[in-house]
Order: structure tokens, then sequence, then C-alpha cells
């Protein structure tokens, strides 16, 4: 799963260059012009994404860290 | 009351009510160090998020965007939006969570203290300090003139009627009326497509304008009877810098979570209210009104619109004495041919490889001093999940509505700077009192990102310069002061810059962005390869910024220092990325031809077994 929210992101990536959509002047919903109602379905697919991300791919060792320094002096 | 005094009233309770929180979050100061400068890593997700979105999200989201959705189409919200909410959260996931985790184990504060840490060298901190400090003044000087402007465009009238002196010409009425024909007929062309005649007759209005200027063009109309542009500039310092001493840390997120709320709704708000004054359906619903208005752009019609406004302006300006009118005639600086408008609603005119290499420039959160500090607040990793997810959604929220007030814009026959277009409309087509509510929106935007920074270059000097240099030499206390000291000279150094009005200061924010990215390499390396090494940091760090330097030096040659571009033929492409090669490519190289950094101290930052 950790592969395919990667996947995502480089699809994500991709999508974003839409040269098809370039000189497109439809207007979605009737207000919307359509290079901009695609790149804010981008913006939520960006966000599903990460979500997948967060659930599925989350870093290890990352939870419950714990300060190795003197709390009570500077750190580094 | 005047509507400018109605806004400045609005403006001035909202500076009060940040003073308040500041104030408030005072109360929670444990008096420490660690507390002033991370909150004692105590900010949880949902501060996270609205303080990071806040760091972010500069003038730029409210005015920029819509200023450059006038000027260049909607193109600009996937050049500059949806591909900052891919790489922004690329950047907090990747690079945030790493570096929240290595500085909890490890105690840093700041960056500096991170890269002399992982590259064994005290040096690192030399040379970069003054890159990371040099990067942040033009983006500040950016923020307090934003400031300044938005402050005295928004309080036009406040301290008595804004009378303009009108133009000292003689038979003014008469050459207003003569001009004003021109650009009549300058319409009646463009209804009629014929473009020669258009141009032909913008060309005939333009030289009696210059005629009537003593041979010049005239510039805009300046704000009468407002509060000074210093005196704005000095009150948005002034408000920020009591309330980063007093509050700290926790009271920066605190005011920069309320603040993305207060411009996030206002936001909305002002797209909800303006579309209905530019659809012009007044009996109908807000959807009608939203076709309508968007029904309206067309690629002639922003030269239409500011043709028969300023020509009847033109007009006014004898019989009425208003002197604004003749300075309508900026547009006549902006005059292109018929066949290169632009189509507001597609891309047509956009280089499509300047927008795919645009999309290197958003990597420079991943770098950014002020951001690295918002997250080391953070209590723990999860808190992080937040606003990995919301932040391209949010970008969405603010971006779409002020994208669309820009091509909205084109229609309304405005003729200023872009950055203006949101501050007209507004002025132009919304009540008193919802345009202070809106102004202190912007200023909400600009507060919220210079107020990480005030708090970011005090926390370095103290940190990477007077602790690191003379350890144990001051208490937390002295250490404390030592920053706001440093804050304070910070602030005085840029308010003093700001006073110059160096017009071409707003073409620098993307070339910060292009020197924060070029480092973008050294903290992902730093982090994900165990093969880095000291002499590949260095390297990393001089060629980003040499190539900055030239590329710089390129664009001032150039004369275009905002627009400069790579261009090969016919292709653009945005410098960042050879930046990026550049700096990428010696770090790599310079790392592999150097002896590998000691196993037990990479072991620390790349441990074989979990950490928990």
């Amino acid at each position: 799963m950790k592969n395919v929210v990667w996947g995502l992101v480089i699809l994500l990536i991709i999508l974003h260059q839409d040269f098809w959509f370039w000189e497109n002047d439809y207007a979605v919903f009737g207000f919307i012009p359509m290079g901009l109602f695609y790149h804010a379905m981008i913006s939520v697919g960006a966000g599903v994404t990460w979500y997948l991300a967060t659930v599925y791919a989350w870093p290890e060792g990352v939870e419950n860290v714990q300060p190795e320094y003197d709390e009570a002096e500077d750190g580094k | 009351m005047s509507d400018g005094l109605t806004r400045f009233i609005i403006i001035i309770l909202y500076l009060a009510s940040l003073l308040f929180l500041g104030f408030f979050a005072s109360k929670l100061f444990r008096g420490t160090k660690k507390d002033y400068m991370l909150a004692s890593n105590s900010i949880g997700p949902f501060l996270l998020l609205m303080s990071i979105f806040g760091t972010t999200m500069t003038a730029f989201a409210l005015v920029g965007s819509s200023g450059e959705a006038w000027k260049e189409g909607v193109g600009v919200y996937g050049m500059l939006a949806s591909s900052s909410g891919i790489i922004h959260s690329l950047c907090f996931f990747l690079i945030g969570v790493k570096l929240w985790a290595l500085g909890r184990r490890f105690g840093y504060t700041t960056q500096i203290q991170y890269f002399r840490d992982r590259l064994q060298t005290d040096w690192i901190g030399v040379l970069l300090f003054p890159i990371l400090v040099g990067l942040i003044i033009p983006y500040l000087l950016i923020g307090v003139m934003a400031g300044g402007t938005v402050m005295n465009q928004m309080t036009d009238g406040a301290f008595g009627e804004p009378k303009r002196e009108p133009p000292k010409f003689e038979n003014l009425s008469e050459k207003a009326t003569e001009i004003s024909g021109i650009y009549k007929k300058a319409k009646l062309a463009l209804e009629a497509e014929n473009e020669e005649e258009v141009e032909k007759y913008l060309g005939e209005a333009k030289a009696k304008i210059v005629a009537l200027h003593d041979g010049k063009l005239p510039g805009a109309p300046v704000a009468q009877k407002a509060l000074p542009k210093w005196m704005g500039s000095l009150l948005i310092c002034g408000v920020v810098l009591i309330y980063v001493f007093y509050g700290g840390m926790r009271g920066t997120a605190w005011a920069n979570a309320f603040q993305t709320i207060v411009f996030m709704i206002l936001g909305v708000v002002t797209f909800v209210y303006l579309s209905y004054a530019i659809g012009g359906q007044k009996d109908k619903g807000l959807f009608e009104n939203l076709k309508a208005a968007t029904a309206k752009v067309t690629p002639a019609k922003k030269l239409q619109s500011q043709i028969g406004v300023w020509g009847k302006v033109a007009k006014d300006s004898a019989s009425e004495e208003k002197g604004v009118a003749i300075k309508a005639n900026v547009l006549a600086k902006k005059l292109k041919p018929v066949a290169e408008l632009k189509e507001f609603q597609t891309r047509k005119q956009m280089s499509f490889l300047k927008f795919v290499t645009y999309m290197f420039i958003p990597l420079s959160v991943g770098m950014f001093p002020h951001l690295f500090q918002h997250w080391l607040t953070a209590k723990d990793a999860n808190s992080f999940k937040i606003p990995v997810i919301c932040h391209p959604l949010f970008i969405m929220i603010v971006w779409v509505p002020c994208v669309l007030i820009g091509i909205w814009g084109t229609t309304t026959g405005y003729a200023g700077s872009p950055n203006g277009i949101l501050v007209f409309l507004v002025k132009t087509e919304t009540g008193a009192i919802l345009g202070g509510f809106l102004s202190a929106g912007i200023l909400a935007a600009i507060m919220s990102s210079l107020d990480s920074q005030f708090l970011c270059i005090g926390t370095m000097f103290t940190t990477d310069i007077v602790n690191h240099y003379l350890p144990g030499k001051y208490n937390d206390k002295q250490q404390l002061w030592i920053a706001r000291a440093f804050i304070i000279g910070i602030v005085a150094v840029t308010y003093c810059l700001s006073l110059l009005s160096i017009s071409s200061v707003f073409a620098l924010g993307v070339w910060c962005f292009s020197g924060f990215s070029a480092l973008f390499p050294l903290v992902f390396a730093s982090v994900y390869w165990k093969r880095l090494t000291t002499a590949g940091g260095y390297a990393c760090v001089i060629v980003a910024a040499t190539s900055w330097i030239v590329f710089f030096y390129l664009a001032i040659q150039s004369g275009n220092i905002r627009t400069y571009t790579v261009d090969f033929g016919e292709y653009q492409t945005m410098p960042v990325v050879w930046m990026i090669l550049a700096s990428t490519v010696s770090m790599i190289v310079v790392s592999l031809i150097t002896p590998s950094m000691d196993e037990k101290h990479l072991e620390r930052f790349f441990p074989t077994k979990k950490l928990n």
C-alpha cells in the first residue's frame, strides 16, 4: 500500500502538467473555467492522497520519540 | 462617517484584538527560552495546521492571487496554488516529520543547529546564517511594504474628503472631452473587431495624454487624506513586534490561527458579495450571479471595459474636476495589440515549460527557517497529520475564489497595478464595513507570516551566534532580551528599507523562494542520504548561493527581474530548476569523492533499530 501511495503522489505530479486542458475554455457549472476547476480537483486529490499517506505510509520510528539530551540544558 | 474612516476604525479594532491575544498568550508563558521559542513543544494538530498555513500564505494569497489572475488568467492557480498543495505537504511529510523527530531527540531549536550537528562542522552555520537571514529580509520587506500600502489605500479619505487636485492644464474640459471621444471611437472599433482602428485610436489618445503631462505618462491615483504608507508599515511592525515579544511562539501560533481563520472566512464572504456585484443579477441567486460574472469575461473585455470606463472618466474629469480622471490613462502604458490579449479563462498565452518548472519553487518550504521552527513546536508526530492533509484543501478554499475575482476584475475597467485589483473591487463594489473587514483580512495574511519570521530571526541569532559562541554566558532571561533586541534591529533595518519604496522589491519574492529551493537538496539529503558528507554539504550551499547570484545578475542585466526565465529558443524555464540541479549535482559529486562520515555518528541520524 505504501508503494501505491507514492505512486499516487507521482501520478498527481504528472496530472498537474495538464497540457490537455491548456486551451479549454469550457465553464464547469457555468462559472468555473476548466483550467481552474481541474486544478481545484488536483488540490482535492492531493488532500486525499496525503490522507492515504498518513494512514499507509507514515514514517516509522517517529512516535514516542524521547529526548536524548538534558532538557534542563540546551540541546545541541 | 466616511467609508475610509469606517475601514480605519475596523482595522484598528482588529489590530487591538491581536494585541489582546498576544497579551493573553503571555499569561501562559513559562519564562523559559524553550517556551518562548518553541512553545515548549506543546502545539497540537489544529494550531499547527493554522500556524503553518498562515505562515506559508502571505499577502500574496489574497492580493497577489487575484492580481495575477487579473493579469494572466486562471492558469496562475495551477502554476502557484495546486502545485504548492502537492509540494508543501510533501515537504511537511518527508522533511517536517523527520526533522521534528530529530529535533525532539537532540533538542534543536534552529535549522543551523541541526546542520552543524548532522554535518559535524561549525562553519556551516557561519555560511548559512547570512544566507538565510539575507533571503528572509526581502521577504520581510515585502510584508512590511504591502502592509503600509494596504493601510494607505483602504483608509483613503479617512481623515477628510478624499479631494484630489485637478490637473492644472489649460482648456482641460475641451481636451478631456476630446480624449474621451477618442476612447469612444476605440471602443466602437473594438466591438467591430477592427484591430487596426483600435490601436490607431488608442495610440492617438495616448499621444494626447502624454502631451498633456509634459511628455510623460501620468501615474496611478494616490490615496488622499489617508493613513500614510510609512505610518501604516510602522503600525503593522509595532503590533506584530508587541505580540511576538509578549506571546513568543505560543502567542505567534495563536495569532496565526486567529488570522488564518479571519482571512479564510473574509475571502469567501468577499467572493460571494462580489459575485452579486459583478454578476449584476440582483433578483437572482448566487449561482446565477456566478455564471453571469464569469460569462462577462472575454479576451477583449478587459481592454474594452478599460477603454469605456476611462473614456467616461476622462470626460468627467473636466466637468467635475476629478483630477484622478486623466490619470486613468495608466491604461495607455499597457496597450497591446488586440491579437495578443490574454484569454483569462485558458492558459493560451502561458509557457507550458515555465508552468512545469514553476513547480520547483514551492520546494522552498523545506528550507524556510521559520517553518522549521514551527515544525519543532509540534506536540508529537501525529500533530503533522492534519496539516499534511488539509494544507492543499485550505489553499484551494483561499485561492479559487480569489482567482475567480481576479478574472472577473478584467470586466470592471480597472487599469492600475495587478496587486491593486482586489482593493479596487472592495472599495468600489462593497460597503465600508465589509471593506474594513476585508482590509483586516489582507493584513491578517501579511502579519501571519511576518510574526513567524520576526521570531525566527531572533531565535537564530540567539541560538546560532550568541549562545553558540558564548555558551553559558547568558541565562534564559538575558537570551530572550538578546533575541528581542536583534529582532528590533532587523525590523528597524527592514522598516528603513521600506521607506525607500523600492518598487522592484515585490519582484524579489520569487527570487527569495528560489534561493530557499536551491538549498532544498541539502535538507533532503541530510535526512535521507547517509552518504552526504561535510564537504558535500558545503558544496551544495556554495553552489546554490553562487548559481543564485549568477542568475540574479543575469536577470538584472536583462532588465526584467520579475519575469526572468532561462530560455532555450521558444522554451522558457524558471532559473530555480538550474539552481537546484547545480546544487544537487555538486552535493552528490563532492560527497561521493570525499570519505563518508563516521558510522557511529550516522547511527544517531539513521538508527538501524526503531527509536521507540
